[in-house]
């Protein structure tokens, strides 16, 4: 297979707090192909949003730390990158939509000026920065998300505007330049169901029609299971489970990834399961060994003092030593 | 089935906004609600943001004077604020808010949190009360190790346990839970679930369950309501509903629905692909208010709103494409 | 059937003092990041200590009163007295010490008084926003602070004997409505929030909603606020005294010694000098004691208990 666009070895990030440091990321090892979408799923508080952030480098500024890992863009590690190097990526490799679209857009500048930034600042040559070219590829980007009269947004406030087309209007900005690889942090969790199909619909298309890579962070298997081709499950800062999505669904190996999968309220019916036996752990003291044990059904004595490491059962990677 | 414990006849909500020209606009958040939730019963408001599900509950609580129509609760008129309701009522009248960072007070302990209500209607006696709250807890499978702790203290679901502590202190008899899981982790979403199930169970409480989620609603629910712009569109038993879903805004909704296996997706109708959002309630478009986004809308959608009917025994649409099978039922 | 949430790590509620031990440990830990604080809260420790023990530590108590000494009037800063003495032979660093307590005396007064109506009155109209009671009080407080704050200070005291309580009365009158729109503020959007309309679905009195549920949450900028005001109350006390509307010779004021000092500017140059780093570097301690109770405060982020 060729080289991945991005690839993350052994990924640790602690934060300082009053207490000492609190290991988040705990070794995480993960990798896209081009044209390849990735799921990044677990629950609220398991390090997916840390491990996006440290790819982009815009962890809190001394507080995050980072021991342990490479970022390995193309082969070469974000981590060691000059500020150069890291705009150069940031502006034409890798970009970003995060969770909260009302958050992501100023609310005093329009959106065409907001749009237009991000234009100016994608290192275009002189000639593609003239300002009629700008604002052409910027309309082009608002029909792109599908939104009508794009021409009458540019000139629009954020607040003008619903959640859902503020969310376009950030995909639009990701995509109005062309980059490689798409980070989506739960774009349709503060968004209405029908309105969340919309836009994950949408993404999808994008993403398919550039042939972009696409890294979707969701709590949700569901959302996962219709946007990606393969899935990393990951708990209080590790992998714990990868494998293809319909793998994943058809056989879930791992006792987080089942638990999750019976938590969810099922379309057929039948009742509520039982949930997971507590909660994410405090990162301050993390448990020794596997840190899923305390909550895990099939702890043994071997969990609680040695790490599971991630093993190859063709295809289908899981860290448990019962699997 | 049992008798009503709530009655809402034709219930009005509306805020003003702005006045133009000299007249007042209005935000018609409940327009016209009818509805009557048994004893017993977990009755599942499902809409989107938007759709006045909250403010209907809100009303119902007195947090607001309706603007019209009438709110019976146990043979009793309650269509007025709260500030006006007996302190009698507020006792059997409860709810639980959707997010658990807002409806605990920060600077106070679990104790103080759940002493309130004990004290307001006097409950226990002072001397009591540590032995009562820690009982209360317990109920919600909490350790009473936690009277001592702050809400940031501890995570959303524990929270989320204190807030329905809070609501049962007063042992009410109706509960209405407005989106309670919809800010927490799956896992966390099935204890409480299972914990607010079993207390239902034991006290013989009766929901009203808010919520945008309708594959939650399809396991708890007994009967399932869709709201959409202050009006209710469809009603039916939980089984009948999922089963024949009517409404065109019901199954754009089903179809939206992320799933984890084939069989749920063999339940979804087929694909109505959801185009367009929820307008504003400030200008709702004339006719029926869905005819924006209804795939199937005919040219009387845009004229005339359609009124409620009963397709089946219980099970109500309100859409001019059922209009005229009416009492025929629609495959 | 289980006791699914609870974290295997607690077993027992930890004890009153165990738990205020722990507050006390993270709060002085955040108060302390910043050097800056904690030389603030020396300065200001020292300068309370100084007033305090005024008789017992100045070399020269009997100087803070009618003293008159022309033998060793208007020396310069010497061993002997090291700030020089005044234009009557008094000691200046005596003087200054016994002015710290006047100056504090007026801040703890003010404050005393002007927080508690303040606050208040911000809690009222904040809880009954669009009431009328809402806008009387806010009406009245807009009024006061449209008035430059040392303008209205000057005319009430004019107004009045010349004295120190009088001086009080003045800066009161002008210091409240500061807390009321600070209170107002906090108040709007706090009841809002929906553990006040928990408390109030529950029903529990107005009494509780304003100070049980809303005015805790409101505690920390008034407490912030107030380290700052402790300066800005003993410059204006400064200014009154220094135009001879405060506290009267020959009880020592740092605002009167200073204006006293001006009429021999540049020669005599220890008797304004002096009693002018004294009003600044009060006003500095207490600011950045302020800036370091805000610190201490503040909900961080990270912020685990």
């Amino acid at each position: 297979m060729s080289n991945p666009v991005l690839e993350i070895k052994n990924l640790h990030v602690w934060y300082r707090t009053y207490g000492g440091y609190s290991r988040v990321l705990d070794g995480v090892n993960l990798h896209v192909h081009k044209g390849e979408k990735v799921g990044l799923v677990g629950e609220a508080g398991c390090g997916k949003t840390t491990t996006m952030r440290s790819v982009l480098r815009i962890l809190p500024e001394g507080q995050a730390h980072i021991p342990e890992g490479q970022i390995l863009y193309h082969g070469n590690d974000i981590l060691k990158m000059k500020p150069r190097e890291l705009q150069q990526v940031r502006t034409r490799g890798i970009s970003m939509i995060f969770q909260e679209p009302a958050a992501a857009l100023n609310p005093v500048f329009t959106v065409g000026t907001q749009m237009f930034d991000v234009i100016k600042y994608s290192g275009l040559s002189k000639e593609e920065s003239r300002k009629d070219n700008i604002k052409r590829l910027a309309i082009q980007a608002i029909k792109e998300v599908y939104i009508p009269d794009p021409e009458r947004i540019l000139n629009c406030y954020p607040n003008q505007l619903s959640g859902g087309m503020k969310q376009r209007i950030c995909i639009a900005m990701a995509i109005v330049t062309p980059r490689e690889l798409l980070i989506a942090d739960e774009p349709g969790t503060s968004l209405d169901v029908t309105i969340q199909d919309q836009v994950h619909r949408l993404l999808r298309g994008l993403v398919e029609k550039k042939g972009m890579s696409l890294i979707m962070i969701t709590h949700s298997l569901g959302v996962a299971r219709e946007l990606t081709d393969r899935i990393y499950v990951m708990y209080a800062g590790n992998i714990v489970e990868v494998a293809r999505t319909s793998d994943l669904f058809a056989n879930p190996l791992h006792p987080y990834t089942l638990g999750l999968l019976s938590s969810v309220p099922k379309l057929t019916g039948g009742g509520v399961a039982e949930g997971i036996y507590g909660r994410i752990p405090d990162y301050l003291r993390p448990p020794g060994g596997c840190r899923f044990h305390p909550r895990c059904p099939r702890a043994v004595r071997r969990c609680r003092e040695e790490k599971p490491l991630l093993k190859d059962l063709g295809g289908h990677q899981v860290a448990c030593f019962q699997v | 089935m049992n008798a009503p414990i709530m009655t809402i006849n034709n219930l009005k909500m509306y805020f003003p906004v702005q006045k133009s020209k000299g007249k007042p606009v209005y935000v018609k958040a409940v327009d016209g609600v009818d509805l009557t939730i048994h004893k017993g019963e977990i009755m599942g408001l499902v809409g989107e943001s938007g759709s006045g599900k909250s403010t209907l509950a809100y009303t119902v609580m007195g947090m607001y004077k309706p603007t019209g129509g009438q709110i019976i609760f146990q043979g009793r008129d309650i269509s007025m604020s709260s500030d006006k309701r007996p302190l009698s009522l507020k006792k059997d009248l409860q709810i639980v808010f959707q997010d658990p960072g807002s409806s605990l007070n920060p600077s106070h302990n679990i104790r103080q949190i759940l002493e309130l209500p004990l004290r307001v209607h006097k409950i226990v006696k002072r001397e009591e009360m540590e032995r009562k709250i820690a009982q209360i807890l317990q109920m919600v499978e909490l350790s009473p190790n936690y009277m001592y702790k702050s809400p940031a203290s501890m995570g959303g679901g524990e929270r989320q346990m204190v807030s329905i502590a809070r609501a049962l202190a007063t042992d009410p008899t109706f509960i209405i839970l407005d989106e309670p899981t919809s800010a927490l982790d799956v896992s966390i979403q099935a204890k409480i679930i299972n914990m607010l199930l079993k207390l239902q169970q034991e006290k013989q409480l009766t929901y009203l369950f808010i919520t945008h989620d309708l594959s939650l609603m399809r396991n708890i629910a007994t009967r399932v309501a869709i709201m959409y712009l202050g009006k209710i569109c469809e009603m039916a038993d939980t089984v009948e509903f999922f089963r024949n879903p009517l409404h065109p805004y019901t199954r754009m909704l089903l179809s939206s629905i992320p799933v984890v296996s084939e069989e749920e997706e063999a339940l979804k109708p087929e694909k109505v692909i959801s185009t367009g959002e929820i307008p504003s309630p400030v200008n709702v478009p004339p006719g029926c208010s869905f005819h924006l986004r209804c795939p199937e809308k005919t040219e009387l959608c845009f004229r005339e709103d359609p009124v409620m009917l009963e397709v089946s025994p219980g099970h109500l649409v309100r859409c001019h494409a059922y209009q005229k099978t009416a009492g025929v039922h629609v495959a | 059937m289980n006791a699914n949430l609870q974290p295997a790590s607690d077993i027992n509620i930890p004890s009153f003092t165990a738990r205020f031990k722990e507050g006390f440990r993270k709060k002085w830990y955040k108060f302390s990041r910043n050097k800056l604080s904690v030389a603030g809260l020396v300065i200001v420790l020292a300068i309370v200590m100084a007033a305090v023990l005024a008789p017992y530590i100045t070399p020269y108590p009997e100087h803070a009163g009618k003293f008159v000494d022309y033998g060793n009037a208007s020396l310069a800063p010497s061993a002997t007295h090291l700030f020089g003495t005044d234009i009557f032979g008094r000691d200046i660093l005596s003087r200054i010490i016994f002015a710290f307590r006047g100056a504090l005396l007026m801040a703890v007064l003010v404050l005393a008084i002007a927080v508690p109506v303040g606050v208040f009155l911000g809690l009222l109209a904040g809880y009954y926003k669009g009431s009328l009671l809402d806008t009387i009080i806010m009406r009245v407080t807009d009024i006061f602070l449209s008035v430059p704050p040392l303008l209205l200070a000057l005319a009430i005291a004019a107004v009045l004997e010349p004295n120190l309580t009088n001086a009080m009365i003045a800066i009161t009158v002008m210091w409240w409505p500061w807390y009321t729109r600070l209170v107002y503020g906090m108040a709007t959007s706090l009841r809002n929030e929906y553990f006040v309309t928990a408390a109030e679905l529950i029903g529990a009195s107005k009494f509780h909603i304003l100070f049980r549920e809303i005015l805790p949450n409101c505690l920390s900028p008034i407490f912030t606020k107030m380290a700052l005001d402790v300066g800005w109350v003993i410059l204006i006390g400064a200014a009154l005294s220094f135009v001879g509307l405060g506290e009267q010779p020959p009880t020592p004021a740092l605002g009167q010694m200073v204006s006293d000092g001006t009429r021999y500017m540049p020669d005599l140059w220890w008797m304004t000098v002096f009693p002018s780093l004294a009003i600044a570097v009060m006003i500095l301690g207490f600011n950045l004691l302020g800036d370091g109770v805000r610190d201490m405060l503040a909900k961080g982020e990270h912020d685990h208990e």
